[in-house]
């Protein structure tokens, strides 16, 4: 067994998953731009998804920081592959329809919103700023995706079907979120991050509220995919959506506008 | 069945305006998503601190075609303007 992760090594890998947990989920965010079913909710969707792109450079920019190696937040964004991510393959699940993308939007805003409050009081002042102007815009996040799952669950006998549908199909991706290793040990530790276990009930509590008021049956199985946060087993879909968030920098290395 | 949202226009209150301005309309299901919908489209560029909306249909015209009755009466009517007063600086904005 590998030794424990340094607190460098650790906090490295925490702003890994930060990072790309919202550079992958704004790059999916993003394929709607020009499709959403109604104008509002198309530009709603683009804006959500420029709020985690805007995350994400600040998160991969200290990681880079961090690491130490003279490289930039582009450099690990689009230099990397899909084995060196370490964001949870919820974030990475292509989006389905409409309403999936935005029961999966709602189950990590609600993760991400209670996770930003406990990082706002991090011990790491960088961290904490960096949560901190992120909270606002998760807020809104969380707002919106949870009226929206409120309103298609409680909707339409068939909007209601695909939202039950979306929420059995990403329930199984949800316990990626809270699961506790090394990594996250030493960041509680040192009280620069939480421990994720310990985000669980405040997560059930909000998903159980807003499922409920959607008319919705959250499923009643404790099983979970994982390997995205450690980088031991991405999905499928990351590989093909690294293949078009970065062909530009792999075909024109270097590439500038 | 009727599948279209309804049409709300949006007013928006500037960083340094007085009053609430109409900006333009767009559609929403209710009250509550016409107000999350005006934040998308218009104060993405930092444009508001205040939103009102107002569904379309709860709102009463005047019809252009009145447009002599109701306006050109008031045209010849210069004395209407106060033009003749200066105004304290320590008023402020009116």
């Amino acid at each position: 067994m590998a030794a424990a992760p340094t607190q460098d090594e650790a906090l490295l890998q925490f702003l890994l998953r930060m990072g790309d947990n919202t550079l992958i989920l704004g790059h999916r965010v993003s394929e709607w731009c020009g499709h959403a079913p109604v104008l509002e909710e198309d530009i709603a969707l683009a804006n959500t998804a420029l709020d985690l792109i805007g995350q994400t450079q600040m998160w991969l920019g200290l990681a880079a920081e961090v690491q130490g190696e003279g490289k930039s937040a582009d450099d690990l964004a689009f230099l990397r592959d899909a084995w060196d991510f370490r964001n949870v393959l919820l974030v990475e699940v292509p989006n389905g329809d409409f309403g999936r993308t935005l029961m999966r939007q709602f189950l990590f805003d609600a993760w991400h919103s209670i996770q930003l409050g406990h990082l706002m009081k991090s011990t790491n002042e960088r961290v904490a700023a960096i949560a901190a102007k992120a909270s606002k815009e998760v807020a809104y996040h969380l707002e919106r995706s949870a009226d929206t799952v409120v309103g298609l669950g409680d909707g339409t006998a068939e909007s209601n079907t695909r939202m039950q549908e979306a929420l059995d199909y990403l329930w199984p991706y949800v316990g990626e979120m809270f699961a506790s290793d090394e990594v996250d040990a030493e960041m509680a530790k040192a009280g620069i991050a939480p421990d994720p276990a310990s985000l669980r009930a405040d997560f059930d509590a909000l998903a159980t509220r807003v499922l409920k008021e959607a008319t919705l049956t959250i499923p009643d199985s404790s099983f979970g995919h994982k390997g995205g946060r450690n980088g031991k087993m991405h999905t499928e879909h990351l590989g093909h959506l690294l293949t078009q968030m970065q062909w530009l920098q792999r075909a024109y290395p270097g590439a500038k506008w | 069945m009727k599948n279209e949202w309804p049409l709300w226009e949006i007013f928006i209150r500037g960083q340094h305006g007085m009053s609430h301005r109409h900006v333009g309309s767009l559609h929403a299901p209710d009250a509550a998503m016409a107000i999350k919908n005006a934040r998308d489209v218009y104060t993405r560029r930092n444009e508001g601190v205040s939103i009102w909306v107002v569904e379309a249909n709860n709102i009463a015209a005047s019809s252009p075609s009145d447009k002599g009755p109701l306006y050109e009466p008031s045209e010849s009517k210069v004395y209407r303007h106060p033009t003749f007063f200066d105004i304290p600086d320590e008023v402020g904005a009116m």
